[in-house]
């Protein structure tokens, strides 16, 4: 036997090429890290460094943007001050230095709590209902089928802001306004289309003679679907979920408009954060960070059903 | 175990007929394969018996009850599905226990029959594995697994050997056919291999364009085919045809083909003059010189032991198996006759075959 061996391979790229690849990656990875990295930055500035020109890269960390972020503070004479005994904690020290005193919690949790009801809410009820009409779609006879799956479609054709004002109107009429449960329901409603088609294309691709063996073997068609269908649609639905999640957690339009004192969300909570003299931006800096931690953490738990192909090799077509 | 008792099923979907009014009787234990070509209706017929379509009109008994409008879970049936179905999430074990599970069986028996099974069809060593690493034949068996644990009352399987390959393919139409007389559980198969319809089935059930166009045994159907769909799908190279005018007396032994007269089994029917066609099989074909046919000899398939001569005659090409020992030339002029008593002849306009002598011989022998 003989071999022929050749230089490289005709499939494989080089490495040169890998390494040129490769570097691109890390470059444009940085590229889009760079303003992030710059808000984490600047939540550990002191007010002054935040807004000091040239822009600083080395500076003293502080955590006075986080004390900010979460307390309320009243200015009080030098004298007042010293009459009231030592410091309630550290942020108390950081704004005793500044000729303040921590008056109270800021607004900043009940906000973030509410992004938290709002986005998980919407996020569970778009993907539950995009699920079972997904499966519908998928598996019956849907008189007018085609003619639905496009207008649900249709809802995205057009920016949900523009529907606005009529929005405003109708949530004020009957009592939505400023609700969680108004906002849960106004994200579900723009992120049920996106669910619907997502999970559509995923239930398609698992073959219906699951759940027909289930059926044979004694389950009725909603436990096949339990215990048949929706193990193997995990990596779609997860998939689905995060989309769903980032919109319903970064929606600030709606929720500029639609919420005030009671259900108002983290996003426009955060800019309008105001300190001495103009916008707190290590305070708003410390609410950017903090509120990225959520999706960070849904997404890095999800990561393994985004990953596994679970149905792979199964089923021969 | 169980008789299945179709009776004339109708299945349409939209405007499209794709049974008509098939019936037959499936007795208990026996093996019954549904054979057509793809589109014929076969598949449909199946998943009506299982329940997973719901007929237009007529009626499904099992043991007697009528079961055509229930639900599949309610049928005690199996199913065997030419993907096998195996859940990508759960292992060998829990597969093949799935069924029972429903059933509210108790682990610990549960276990007991997974093991069983397992051993019945060889794959103890795989109880543990993961699905997705299976060989193909490893899979048909735990399908087959997941199938037999229940104990149902009968087996229905879809094409269950058409996505493996040829070797394996082999290996498993006996090991099914073992399986089932080890069992004797009522099958139904479906496929559109009449090789293995032929290796496997007691009884065959050919299907074209949703209507059943036989039911017989395995060797009836190739001796004794009811039509000339079924003349023709079955058999490999399959039934000459020579098309000719003529008419029909009862107990008429002849019929006149061209200028020759040629020896029929004796018509049981009479029939006016109309137009027919005498169906030959290649084997029946015998070079004589003085033979009734004269052709020019187009090719020869060598096949081993036989060999497939293409003859190009008046009434068409017509192929004659031969043994390999003699030897043809491409143009050469051959003469040809056929074996009387194995002669079938069909009405052309209807496709039917006509009753004759034939159709008394050895029914059942």
């Amino acid at each position: 036997m003989t071999s022929v061996t050749t230089a490289h391979s005709v499939v494989e790229p080089s490495a040169t090429t890998r390494r040129f690849a490769g570097s691109l990656v890390v470059l444009y990875a940085v590229i889009t890290m760079i303003p992030l990295v710059w808000i984490m930055l600047t939540a550990f500035k002191s007010p002054d460094d935040a807004i000091s020109y040239p822009p600083k890269v080395m500076f003293k960390p502080s955590l006075e943007g986080f004390c900010n972020l979460f307390t309320t503070r009243s200015r009080q004479t030098p004298e007042f001050i010293r009459s009231l005994g030592p410091p309630q904690g550290l942020c108390d020290s950081i704004a005793r230095e500044r000729n303040m005193v921590v008056a109270g919690p800021s607004n900043y949790v009940p906000r973030f709590v509410n992004s938290l009801i709002i986005a998980f809410g919407s996020t569970v009820l778009a993907v539950a209902l995009g699920t079972l009409s997904a499966y519908g779609f998928s598996r019956f006879r849907v008189p007018l089928k085609d003619d639905l799956l496009f207008f649900i479609l249709s809802t995205r054709m057009m920016p949900p802001i523009a529907v606005a004002i009529p929005i405003y109107l109708m949530y004020r009429t009957i009592g939505l306004s400023d609700t969680r449960l108004g906002m849960i329901l106004l994200y579900t409603s723009v992120n049920v289309s996106l669910a619907v088609w997502l999970l559509k294309g995923f239930i398609d691709e698992i073959p219906r003679e699951y759940e027909e063996a289930a059926m044979i073997d004694g389950y009725t068609r909603f436990q096949a679907f339990v215990k048949v269908v929706l193990p193997q649609a995990t990596t779609g639905i997860a998939a689905t979920a995060i989309f769903c999640l980032i919109f319903a957690w970064n929606e600030y339009a709606f929720a500029v408009l639609l919420t005030s004192g009671n259900a108002q969300t983290a996003p426009p909570f955060i800019p309008i954060i105001i300190g001495e003299g103009g916008q707190d931006w290590p305070a708003v800096a410390a609410g950017t960070t903090l509120f990225l931690v959520p999706i960070v953490v849904f997404t890095v738990l999800l990561r393994k059903h985004l990953l596994r192909g679970i149905t792979f090799g199964a089923v021969r077509k | 175990m169980a008789q299945i008792k179709v009776e004339a099923l109708d299945k349409s979907f939209g405007t499209f007929h794709a049974v008509k009014s098939a019936s037959f009787t499936v007795e208990d234990g026996q093996f019954l394969c549904l054979l057509g070509p793809s589109g014929c209706g076969k598949t449909t017929t199946l998943r009506m018996i299982a329940g997973l379509e719901l007929p237009t009109a007529g009626t499904i008994r099992l043991d007697g009850e009528d079961v055509t409008m229930n639900r599949a879970s309610a049928r005690d049936i199996a199913f065997v599905f030419q993907l096998f179905a195996l859940y990508p999430h759960m292992n060998v074990r829990r597969n093949i226990g799935f069924p029972l599970k429903c059933e509210g069986i108790s682990a610990a028996e549960r276990d007991r029959r997974v093991v069983e099974a397992a051993r019945i069809l060889r794959i103890s060593h795989l109880l543990d594995r993961s699905v997705s690493g299976l060989a193909g034949g490893d899979r048909q068996r735990v399908a087959l697994g997941r199938a037999i644990v229940r104990k149902p009352k009968c087996f229905l399987m879809d094409e269950p050997l058409g996505a493996l390959d040829t070797e394996m393919r082999e290996a498993m139409i006996h090991e099914l056919r073992a399986l089932h007389d080890r069992l004797g559980a009522t099958t139904v198969y479906v496929t559109h291999d009449q090789l293995e319809a032929m290796a496997m089935a007691d009884r065959i059930a050919v299907m074209n364009n949703g209507v059943v166009e036989q039911v017989a045994s395995p060797r009836d159907i190739y001796d004794r085919p009811a039509s000339l769909f079924v003349a023709d799908f079955i058999g490999s190279p399959p039934m000459n045809f020579l098309p000719f005018r003529g008419e029909l007396q009862t107990g008429a032994e002849a019929i006149r083909l061209g200028e020759r007269d040629v020896a029929i089994p004796a018509a049981r029917e009479a029939l006016a003059e109309s137009e027919l066609v005498l169906g030959v099989r290649p084997e029946h074909v015998r070079f004589t010189d003085r033979g009734m046919v004269r052709g020019e000899v187009y090719g020869t398939e060598y096949l081993g032991t036989t060999q497939v001569v293409t003859v190009k005659t008046h009434y068409g090409a017509l192929k004659a198996r031969s043994s390999s020992s003699k030897s043809f030339q491409t143009g050469e002029t051959v003469g040809l006759d056929f074996r009387p008593d194995t002669l079938s002849i069909f009405d052309k306009a209807s496709g039917r075959a006509i009753r004759t002598a034939l159709h008394e011989r050895g029914a059942h022998g």
